[in-house]
């Protein structure tokens, strides 16, 4: 079994983010499948993303994401690059500084529109 | 820390464990961009409400988006149970929990692909009643 060396906060923020994406995953493929059921069932269920609760749970997801994605190419330059694992570190900085800085826009685009603010890409406003 | 060897340890052998730890980082960079760029499409070139019947509807005319589902399904498929496999193994130990929730995981595994396949395959637009282009 693989023992990392990193820090282990990283590690254990790495498997909680990886269950929670898994845990959303499953949910997904479920209101996905409701395609098969014509449009009515499939945008009821879409309209439920639209709910503020949803949103933010949607705000979780897509930090736990971008975390776990940042945090993976880390593992791999541990892995992978000669001197990562003296720089491990640094790196951990570097990741949670990249996952913030990506997931403050998105989280704009997701949440605005729960005050009523259309970000720009919505096709004809609410 | 052990970086005499200039790398970082891995396991040696071959076997499962090894095909795995490989597994992890290799769907790991792909899904990177899978995941992402899925994120982007629908819920910042676009938002959530907007990602109605209709716009799969249009989006899946073109098998290549359904190509593109079907491969971040599979991957973050396989990727997340293989994590969860090794979260099970690191936190049940009597033989009797670790049958069933081992078997669960494989079940599961085998679920929820075959239902996300078997909707990326077969959908078909009901013909002239694609609904609202968002919903409210």
């Amino acid at each position: 079994m693989y023992k990392g060396q990193s820090g282990m906060w990283s590690w254990l923020l790495h498997r909680i983010t990886g269950l929670g994406i898994l845990l959303f995953l499953l949910i997904h493929i479920v209101d996905i499948s409701l395609l098969g059921f014509g449009p009515k069932v499939y945008n009821d269920g879409i309209a439920l993303f639209g709910l503020t609760i949803v949103r933010l749970l949607s705000l979780a997801l897509i930090g736990g994401l971008l975390y776990h994605s940042f945090n993976g190419v880390r593992i791999m330059l541990i892995d992978f690059w000669p001197k990562g694992a003296r720089y491990q570190g640094t790196m951990f900085v570097v990741v949670m500084i990249l996952t913030i800085v990506c997931f403050l826009p998105m989280a704009y685009f997701v949440i605005a529109p729960a005050f009523g603010i259309n970000p720009g890409n919505m096709a004809s406003g609410m | 820390m052990r970086v005499a060897t200039g790398y970082g340890s891995r396991p040696s052998g071959g076997g499962f464990e090894t095909f795995s730890w490989y597994f992890f980082r290799v769907s790991g960079v792909l899904l990177i961009f899978l995941a992402i760029i899925h994120l982007f499409l629908n819920h910042v070139a676009t938002d959530v409400s907007c990602t109605s019947y209709q716009l799969i509807s249009i989006r899946y005319e073109n098998p290549f988006w359904r190509l593109y589902d079907w491969l971040l399904l599979t991957l973050a498929l396989l990727h997340g149970m293989n994590g969860l496999r090794i979260v099970v193994d690191d936190y049940v130990r009597t033989r009797g929990w670790r049958l069933t929730l081992l078997s669960a995981v494989g079940v599961l595994t085998l679920v929820f692909f075959l239902l996300g396949t078997i909707t990326l395959i077969t959908f078909h637009p009901v013909a002239g009643a694609l609904g609202p282009n968002c919903i409210k």
